[in-house]
């Protein structure tokens, strides 16, 4: 069974490329429009492998998804990869203090994304 | 002769060894340091009550038989100057502090400048007025001392008054001059002639009681016994009435003695407000009795009786002797502590203001340093007690038992009134000079001479009698009782007048005729303004002038008039504080200024000053340093004036800094959210453009529909960059107040209708539904519709694109009211937070939207730069949060009226 991805990311265009990029190394990919989406998929569909997460959500951001991912008993060990467009220290901070695994700024190389979402989950 | 009478020489003589005994006690508990009730305001009241002489013990009644309520005036003046103690005895007694003053000379000469002649002029004149007081106290114990052993008055037995006025020397000899600073205090004599107030005090408490409850059935009995025309006192408030009330009250605080009880002795100034109280009810526990007693002796004795002695005549008719020899003992107590007081006080002014000038003038003729001055002083205080009382016996010797005892008393009290205009004018006229005090006093003097002590002498005395009836060389204008031919008027009112008139007059006229010399000045602003810390400005003064002298000189001053001991302690005081560890100080100006005050706590400021000019030049003030003094006071003054008002104008600014500190930095962190938000926007296509352009770069195989499809995301999302620069710029645009508007008549209902139709492409892929409520229709305003529909185009978007529902429903009214076109755009999103409200029209707001969706709030600063800039506005209704939010845009219309 293919490793399976779950992208939570609300804009279309970044959206596409990400799932093409990693569609193309042989992931299984589900999307999330927004945190709720998001949450919700993870619960029904627990077999997800990976998150990649956005923090710049629509209803529930980025960092409200993942604090309720580690509150979860059986989401808690999920290994998350969050996107941020503002790139600050700040936002890269508090990602690591609330248990992201790894953390990609905008614009990124799609070789980054690549490597990064290997290192977290082998296809 | 009863055995009690018999006693009485005895009861006095044992009554004396009591008052050593107290006296003695008294200086050996304050040497050991415990004061205790000694320093207590009670002691120091009942001290004051020397003013209650033996002239007042038997004189009040004699004077109540003779003139009815006039003996009242005597005991009115003193209290009312006790009652109002905070204007003039408060500032006396600080005075006196504050400035060491030993004596009225001293205060005095002090305050005109340091003035030795009016030291000395001062002395002259008390020891003029008091000689025959000290006589009448000497007469009173003798007349009581015969009443009481039943020798007939018609002789004096001048023996008693000697024997007791030798006691009475060597008592203020032995207690009044242990120590040559005078301004230190008596405590074994103060608590003596505290006991004799109480002891006269209880006297004639006693024997009014056993006259109105013993010899009458209690006071109504008694004053039904009165003779007719008895109180039927005419004279009540007449001229005669008030200068009474008035010289008493001059008395309280010019009598020589009672400046020494209540200014010298003081120890603490609250003492005065106590006194405040409870010395005229001390005056009033005296006075209680005198109509009873006046009206018993009227009643009860033969016609022929003394009414001065009816206070011991009363008891002994009733043979009641105790209580005869307990007035006697009271009388005596009035006596004595008069005579001790008087002679201290009086001797420390001789002493400080006669002898002590002399023999600086001789000293500085001889060697400087010569001599004990300690010693020349002490012993020159010691002869003039005992002087100033053989002449008071004397006197009494030589005038015989000719005057009525209250007659000799006002005679002293218009003597020592004549201090008054000095002063009063000391205290509270800035202006009074040395000048205008020396010729006050001088005329006052002699006018109280010629008007009132010659005549009183037996035949006018060098006068002569026939002066006295028809005026010198026969000028009837110079009758010295009819002067200026002021006839017809009381002596005592008439002599009163002329000499309180020449007094006041001349004062005022010598002070006005010069400047004050500045040493004058600088006093009086120490004693005028005591209040104000006007005594800084002799701490200033000494600082300024610059006085020169060795250690060596100064210390030997110091041994010379205050002593080994004390002189020791001084200088090692100054020694230490000034960290010299063995040998003497260095002569610095505080050590020169603080030995003056202190030579002047002994020998009076103007004699300190002197002594001290020998050894260290003169306290020369010239008048150009005053000036600079006062210049620099008054500069101080104004800095200090101009530094609040700096220091208000600073704290204004301050706050105003902190205001725009606090606007500043919200900006700033509007700034930093703005730029975030910016990033934000940019990054969201350049992720994009360099995502899919990798893609194309690094995928060969890419099929050309999917390549198409990559390369027109990246067109889209580079016109979408394109675009958010556009509105970044037109935000500058906007910021500088440079859109460019043109107006024109339009209907701005047609303009949102267009707005709505343009914004069908927003639509996009949820599901959006526009609500039309009433619409205004036809309004007109002067606006730019391009402009108009951008802001409506902005509204409509912004309900769309900050929305989080699935089914978006957008509310869209419009009406005209008062004036003004009103359009509201609503929509059911999540609304503004209250938080952000303030915010979402500021420049850099951006990020109001929970959970940031696309699309800065740049717009809606836009869109209200644009309307203001039509005369319009667009502004946020307050609403609940959850209920979406409402914009509505408003612009004043030119018509109201609907077109045809």
């Amino acid at each position: 069974m293919a490793t399976r991805l779950l992208i939570a990311e609300d804009e279309p265009s970044i959206l596409e490329s990400l799932v093409f990029i990693l569609g193309r190394e042989g992931y299984d990919i589900a999307t999330a429009r927004d945190g709720d989406d998001a949450l919700s998929q993870l619960r029904t569909a627990p077999a997800t492998d990976l998150l990649i997460l956005d923090i710049m959500l629509p209803r529930r951001n980025g960092f409200e998804v993942l604090k309720a991912v580690r509150a979860e008993p059986a989401l808690s060990g999920l290994p998350v990869l969050m996107l941020t467009a503002k790139g600050q220290a700040r936002d890269r901070q508090m990602a690591e203090q609330m248990g992201a695994d790894a953390f990609i700024a905008k614009p990124f190389s799609n070789q980054d994304v690549v490597r990064a979402v290997r290192g977290l989950a082998a296809p | 002769m009863t055995p009690a009478v018999e006693f009485a020489l005895v009861a006095a003589l044992g009554y004396v060894a009591l008052l050593f005994a107290v006296a003695y006690w008294g200086d050996r508990r304050a040497r050991i340091g415990r004061t205790g009730w000694l320093r207590s305001p009670l002691v120091y009241t009942l001290s004051i009550s020397i003013y209650c002489t033996s002239w007042t013990f038997y004189g009040a009644v004699g004077s109540a038989a003779r003139s009815g309520l006039e003996f009242a005036t005597i005991y009115l003046g003193p209290t009312l100057v006790f009652v109002g103690w905070w204007v003039l005895l408060r500032k006396l007694v600080r005075i006196g502090r504050t400035q060491r003053i030993t004596s009225i000379a001293d205060l005095i000469s002090s305050r005109f400048g340091k003035s030795e002649a009016l030291g000395a002029l001062v002395t002259l004149i008390a020891v003029a007025a008091a000689t025959p007081y000290i006589a009448l106290q000497l007469k009173a114990v003798t007349i009581s001392y015969q009443v009481i052993a039943g020798v007939p008055l018609d002789h004096a037995d001048f023996r008693a008054g000697f024997w007791v006025a030798v006691a009475m020397a060597a008592f203020t000899i032995l207690f009044g001059t242990r120590n040559v600073d005078a301004n230190e205090r008596h405590h074994g004599v103060v608590a003596a002639i505290a006991l004799e107030a109480l002891v006269k005090l209880f006297a004639l408490l006693a024997v009014g009681a056993f006259v109105v409850f013993g010899l009458f059935d209690g006071p109504g009995a008694l004053f039904a016994t009165a003779p007719p025309g008895f109180l039927q006192a005419e004279e009540v408030f007449g001229p005669r009435w008030v200068t009474l009330v008035g010289l008493s009250a001059a008395a309280i605080l010019c009598l020589p003695r009672q400046f020494q009880v209540i200014v010298v002795e003081n120890e603490d100034e609250r003492h005065v407000a106590t006194a405040s109280w409870l010395f005229p009810a001390y005056l009033f526990l005296s006075s209680l009795f005198t109509l009873p007693i006046a009206v018993a002796g009227m009643t009860l004795l033969p016609s022929g009786a003394d009414p001065d002695m009816y206070v011991l005549t009363l008891p002994l008719m009733a043979d009641a002797e105790a209580l005869a020899l307990f007035v006697f003992l009271g009388g005596f107590s009035s006596a004595t502590s008069m005579i001790i007081v008087s002679s201290i006080a009086l001797s420390t002014m001789v002493s400080n203001h006669i002898v002590a000038p002399l023999a600086l003038r001789l000293a500085r003729e001889r060697a400087r340093t010569s001599g004990d001055v300690r010693r020349l002083l002490l012993t020159s205080r010691r002869i003039a007690i005992a002087t100033l009382i053989l002449l008071g016996f004397l006197y009494f010797r030589v005038s015989g038992a000719s005057d009525a005892l209250a007659a000799i008393g006002l005679i002293a009290f218009v003597g020592v009134a004549q201090f008054l205009p000095s002063l009063l004018g000391g205290l509270y006229w800035p202006q009074a000079n040395r000048r205008g005090a020396l010729w006050g006093l001088t005329a006052g003097f002699l006018m109280w001479m010629y008007t009132l002590g010659l005549p009183s002498l037996e035949d006018g005395g060098p006068l002569g009698a026939d002066t006295l009836l028809h005026g010198p060389f026969g000028i009837a204008l110079l009758r010295p009782q009819a002067l200026f031919g002021l006839d017809g008027l009381d002596p005592l009112v008439h002599a009163t007048f002329w000499s309180l008139a020449a007094n006041a007059l001349l004062f005022i006229a010598g002070s006005l005729s010069r400047e004050p010399h500045p040493l004058e000045w600088l006093q009086a602003r120490q004693f005028v303004d005591v209040f104000r810390g006007g005594a800084d400005v002799g701490a200033r003064e000494r600082t300024r002038v610059q006085r020169i002298a060795t250690s060596e000189e100064l210390f030997i001053l110091a041994q010379r008039i205050l002593g080994a001991e004390p002189a020791q302690d001084l200088f090692d005081a100054f020694a230490r504080r000034q960290g010299i560890s063995a040998g003497l100080p260095m002569p610095t100006e505080d050590l020169i200024g603080d030995l003056e005050r202190r030579l002047a706590g002994s020998v009076g400021a103007a004699s300190a000053r002197a002594m001290m000019a020998q050894v260290a030049g003169g306290e020369e003030v010239s008048f150009d340093e005053l000036v600079s003094i006062a210049d620099e006071t008054a500069r101080i003054m104004r800095y200090s004036q101009a530094l609040e008002r700096k220091s208000d104008e600073l704290e204004t600014a301050a706050r105003q800094l902190r205001e725009a500190n606090a606007q500043l930095r919200e900006i700033d962190r509007q700034k930093d959210d703005f730029l975030s938000q910016v990033s934000h926007e940019v990054r969201t296509p350049m992720t994009a453009i360099r995502s899919f352009s990798e893609i194309l770069r690094t995928s060969p195989d890419l099929d050309s529909t999917q390549a198409r499809r990559f390369v027109n995301i990246i067109h889209d999302e580079s016109i979408r960059l394109t675009r958010l620069l556009d509105v970044i710029l037109d935000l500058r645009v906007v910021e500088r107040g440079e859109i460019p508007i043109t107006l024109e008549p339009v209907d701005p209902d047609a303009v949102l209708d267009v707005a709505l139709e343009t914004c069908e492409g927003l639509r996009g892929e949820a599901p959006v539904r526009v609500v039309c409520g009433t619409r205004a229709g036809g309004a007109r305003v002067e606006a730019d519709p391009d402009r108009l529909r951008q802001v409506f185009i902005n509204l409509l978007s912004n309900a769309v694109r900050h929305n989080d529902k699935d089914a978006v429903e957008i509310t869209v009214k419009s009406r005209v009211r008062d004036g003004r076109y009103e359009a509201v755009i609503g929509d059911n999103g999540p609304g503004v937070p209250a938080e952000h409200r303030d915010r979402v029209f500021s420049i850099f707001s951006a990020t109001w939207t929970k959970g940031g969706h696309k699309g800065a709030g740049l717009g809606l600063a836009i869109s209200r730069g644009i309307m203001r800039r039509m005369g319009g506005d667009l502004t946020l209704d307050a609403g609940r949060p959850g209920q979406g939010a409402r914009f509505r845009v408003t612009l004043p219309t030119t018509t109201e009226e609907p077109p045809p």
